[in-house]
């Protein structure tokens, strides 16, 4: 292939394994602080794209806002079911195995799938790209690349920065680091560990409803769209270390230049590729990649 | 094995066995599907269970089984049991080897991904290369036999074909779990390094479990082929990976009647969700009633359903729920 | 002890409930059991046929050859693995007189060889596996909708006659995806064309960036697709967004735009399509089809409601034949061969492969319709290969 092909194929592969990267960040977060192994992360994604389905008419007829507002409403009302979430369920995980964990997380894939199957019904929906963000740039003769997707890319980057400045610079990133690494230290010196993990779910589940949302006009909304996006994101969350944030970026992205190139060069092998990757990874780093942090 | 659990497993062979005389084809169709997949969690169990591995890629090996077995038959007649049988059993087992060899060199969560991923990539081997016929699947044209004596395309005789290998993959990891072998699995379970300390090598334990564990599911993915006379990729998909896990925890983790009840409880559960007599309009959404069940038997029932009737008698006698009980 | 008891009556209880429903005597109504997909992606397609097919019932009054039916539901869940044993839980348990079903056709394919082997007769209104009217082929197995070559091949005539010399393919890498191809790769390489490279993957990937990309690179005179369902409104979407509408046309096989054009909104407008079906066509028994769903249904019927209807037309005119003894296999079989189905699409008979010989429409997307452009292939046959009938 020649440069200008090979530049876009590096486009493409950035834009897919930044999109990755927001929603197994909200993965690794759970998993990481509060070691919890929540199947159930796929169908978060699904309702991120169904409610920007959903809510598009209802915010529109209500106050007359757009796509931004959607979002929004969007991350307000997930960061609510998160917080009730969290208290009514999640919270009984913690203390449990990890086997535990993943049969009571996937009764809630189920149990999710259904009520969406109840609620909204089984058709295949759209989501139309905000008009001023519906524009092209022209690359090379042939090819545009939609103004949307750069979007996406740069809300990702925008959002990892985010969760960066929180992680390191803000007093409850720090809290949130130590509770990771020492819960009954942190609980005597007075911090309310139950509430910082409320705090973390919510924000866990806010991104990946965040990353439906926003990825919807691209990948439109359908049945069963979550649980494609679950298991390439505990791929991205083991190869990239549970509960490093910095990790899940990097192996996002490698995820996302091996499927890419991977999909063009070795069509076959394409679907294979992902778990050669991991495989290769662990064997070398068994831990993964970096560290939590 | 207490008087008790022993009594019981026999209860359960010998309904098995008799279960033929009073039932249609159709119920001798569902038993030998339930006596398969009770193989396959056995399978798991020993690795789960008894060795404390959580495996999150079994299908692989049964889907490999299943494979194997329509692969290697003959298209003009049918193929003798006394090497097919075999010949799936070690391809399984073969498998199973290398993917322990590779993925014992991790630990804990890791070491379920990495199952997984040697999973995912059996079943993308299948699914998109022309080895395995593609997404669609492939049919098993000619049943296997052994002379004229046992014809498996006769249901009743795969029924008790089946039945017969239940009988003996479950008394053979009875001895297992009894034996010198056994035992440094257990110990492995409870504490690892404490078995090092010891001065065993772990390491050739854990992987030699992890064959046999691969090769018994090999079998039932044999006997599934063999029934159904068709196999597709989704045989190695996550899906059953995750749905033999839940049968076996559903039973009750660490004992192998555990295996056998969470088989038949699993497969129930979902007809009793799927059926319109009970559920009416709701049983098109019977995916709600697993889940809820799913959910409600882990917090209601922590040792599974083997762990009832302790729980049961505990309530009834007033006694205190121990500190492990209730984990 | 009593535990042990307790269970053992339990799984006796199970087992007799099981065989007691084997054990009941069928009654004068006749079964259907219906193996659709109620539950994930297929899920509104296993409605649409549902309903097409309770519409031709109702408009019969409920009955068929004077036998009143009966419904047994199974949820295929589109899962091949499953496929078998929900088979037999229809025919071996629930004794159904007949089968209709699926949509998925890994599924299909389970369903053909169970009514092989057992007699029982089987109606696909759906899945457009070449094998089920092909090597799988039966007295009692009958195809109300299509197969996936044909479609293929249609486009492929159509688009070598416009004068398109080179063309690359994309799809998913499955029997649907790979037989359409195949099927176009006949047409349009009979009419002089060649097609320059064939992308796929793997199904249900949905990430078409890569190659869409590489087809940008290759710069051919058109590109032939294959997608359903949510892949095709997400590749119609993104082959627009990425600026190759405007410069390499997309033709494709027509459930890229059958139930997806609310969702592909502006982006589909304009593509060809190549299907059995269209939305405006001036058949009146579409027209009279078209009110009656809407009206007892309150949504616009697709394709899947057409073959749902079909499906039911074929049961009534073989039963009819037969005066309702199904053991009559020969004579149901001979009279479906020889009668002309009135569908909607317009009227079709069956191959001796029994497998819909129809005509295949072009389409365009005008709006938020597939307006008829004219047929793009008259009375197409499915060779039926492997099929020894």
């Amino acid at each position: 292939m020649d440069l200008s092909i090979f530049f876009i194929q590096c486009l493409n592969a950035l834009q897919y394994g930044l999109l990755l990267f927001l929603v197994a960040s909200g993965l690794t977060l759970i998993f990481g602080i509060m070691g919890v192994i929540n199947l159930a992360h796929g169908s978060f994604y699904m309702m991120g794209a169904y409610m920007a389905y959903a809510l598009a008419p209802i915010v529109a007829a209500t106050f007359g806002g757009g796509f931004f507002a959607t979002l929004l409403v969007g991350v307000g009302l997930s960061v609510a079911l998160g917080y009730v979430l969290e208290w009514a369920f999640f919270s009984f995980l913690y203390e449990r195995e990890h086997l535990q964990q993943v049969l009571m997380t996937y009764g809630l894939i189920l149990v999710f799938e259904e009520l969406r199957s109840i609620l909204v019904g089984d058709d295949v929906h759209g989501v139309e790209v905000p008009a001023f963000l519906s524009g092209t740039l022209p690359l090379g003769e042939m090819m545009t690349y939609p103004v949307y997707r750069l979007f996406i890319s740069g809300v990702c980057l925008l959002l990892a920065l985010g969760m960066y400045v929180v992680f390191t610079r803000t007093r409850l990133g720090m809290m949130i680091r130590a509770g990771s690494s020492n819960r009954e230290m942190v609980q005597s010196l007075g911090i309310d560990i139950k509430f910082l993990y409320r705090v973390v779910f919510a924000a866990g589940m806010a991104i990946a409803v965040f990353a439906g949302m926003v990825a919807a006009p691209v990948s439109s909304v359908y049945p069963g769209m979550g649980d494609t996006v679950l298991i390439i994101c505990f791929v991205v969350v083991v190869i990239g270390g549970i509960g490093s944030i910095r990790g899940a970026l990097l192996a996002a992205l490698l995820i996302g230049v091996v499927d890419t190139f991977g999909k063009v060069l070795l069509p076959q092998a394409a679907g294979v590729l992902v778990y050669v990757l991991m495989a290769l990874i662990l064997l070398w780093k068994p831990d993964g990649l970096f560290k939590a942090g | 094995m207490k008087q008790l659990h022993f009594f019981f497993v026999a209860a359960v062979f010998l309904a098995m066995a008799l279960f033929p005389w009073v039932a249609g084809s159709y119920g001798i169709d569902f038993v030998t599907k339930i006596m398969v997949y009770a193989i396959f969690a056995l399978s798991l169990e020993l690795l789960v269970g008894t060795t404390g591995l959580i495996c999150f890629g079994q299908a692989a090996f049964f889907g490999i089984g299943a494979y194997a077995a329509v692969l290697l038959s003959s298209q003009t007649q049918a193929s003798s049991i006394a090497w097919l049988l075999p010949a799936c059993v070690l391809a399984a087992a073969a498998y199973a080897l290398v993917v322990g060899a590779l993925s014992l060199r991790t630990k804990g969560v890791y070491f379920i991904m990495v199952t997984l991923a040697f999973a995912q990539m059996a079943y993308y081997v299948v699914h998109d290369t022309p080895l395995g016929g593609g997404t669609d699947g492939i049919y098993l044209t000619l049943k296997p036999a052994l002379g004229s004596w046992i014809e498996l395309d006769q249901p009743v005789t795969l029924y008790g074909f089946t039945l017969a290998c239940l009988l003996l993959v479950f008394a053979g990891m009875a001895v297992l779990n009894r034996s010198r072998f056994g035992r440094a699995l257990a110990g492995i379970r409870v504490n690892e390094q404490r078995m090092r300390a010891t001065g065993f090598s772990t390491y050739p334990y854990k992987l030699a479990a992890f064959t046999v564990s691969g090769g018994i599911a090999g079998l039932a993915g044999f006997l599934f082929a063999v029934k159904d006379g068709f196999v597709n990729p989704e045989m190695m998909s996550w899906h059953l990976s995750g749905a033999v896990l839940i049968m076996i925890i559903l039973g009750g983790l660490g004992h192998l009647r555990g295996a056998l009840v969470g088989a038949f409880a699993f497969a129930l559960l979902q007809e009793l969700f799927k059926s319109e007599a009970v559920f009416g309009m709701l049983a098109k959404h019977w995916h709600l009633g697993l889940g809820l069940s799913i959910i409600a038997s882990v917090v209601l029932l922590p040792k599974g359903l083997v762990g009832l009737p302790e729980q049961v008698r505990a309530r009834l006698l007033g006694d205190k729920p121990s500190e492990g009980a209730m984990q | 002890m009593k535990a042990v008891f307790f269970r053992t009556t339990v799984i006796a209880t199970a087992a007799a409930l099981l065989s007691g429903a084997a054990l009941a005597q069928t009654s004068a109504k006749l079964k259907v059991g219906l193996m659709l997909p109620y539950t994930g992606t297929f899920a509104s397609l296993g409605n649409a046929i549902e309903n097409g097919f309770k519409l031709y019932l109702t408009e019969q009054g409920g009955k068929l050859a004077g036998r009143e039916v009966e419904f047994v539901k199974v949820d295929d869940e589109s899962d091949p693995s499953k496929a078998t044993d929900n088979v037999n839980k229809l025919v071996k348990r629930d004794n159904v007189d007949v089968l209709v079903g699926t949509v998925h056709s890994g599924v299909a394919m389970a369903m053909a060889k169970v009514a092989k082997e057992t007699g029982t007769v089987l109606i696909v209104p759906n899945a457009g596996a070449d094998a089920v009217t092909g090597a799988m082929c039966a007295p009692n197995i009958f195809r109300s909708s299509f197969s996936n070559w044909q479609p293929g091949y249609a486009m492929g005539e159509v688009m070598a006659k416009k004068g398109i010399k080179k063309v690359a393919t994309i799809t998913w890498k499955y029997a649907a995806g790979d037989e359409t191809v195949r099927g176009f790769k006949e047409g349009f390489e009979k009419g002089g064309g060649t097609v320059v490279k064939d992308l796929s993957l793997p199904f249900p990937n949905v990430e078409f960036q890569a190659l869409l990309t590489d087809i940008a690179a290759t710069k051919p005179d058109a590109v032939f697709t294959f997608f359903a369902g949510g892949g095709a409104v997400k590749f119609v979407k993104d082959y627009a967004a990425a600026g190759l509408k405007k410069t390499i046309p997309l033709y494709g096989s027509g459930f890229l735009t059958d139930g997806t054009l609310d969702a592909q909104g502006s982006d589909a407008e304009g593509l060809f399509t190549a299907l059995h079906y269209a939305d405006s066509m001036e058949i009146p028994k579409d027209k009279s089809f078209r009110l009656a769903y809407a009206k007892t249904y309150k949504l616009q019927p697709d394709v899947y409601a057409v073959q749902g209807y079909d499906a039911a037309q074929i049961l009534a005119i073989g039963l009819k034949a037969v005066g309702g003894d199904l053991s009559k296999k020969a004579e149901f079989a001979k009279a479906v061969e020889a009668t002309k189905i009135d569908s909607p699409r317009g009227a079709f008979s069956l191959s001796k492969a029994h497998n819909p010989v129809q005509d295949i429409y072009l389409r365009q997307v005008v709006g938020k319709e597939n307006k008829l452009m004219g047929i793009a292939s008259k009375d197409l046959a499915d060779p039926a290969r492997g099929c020894k009938m």
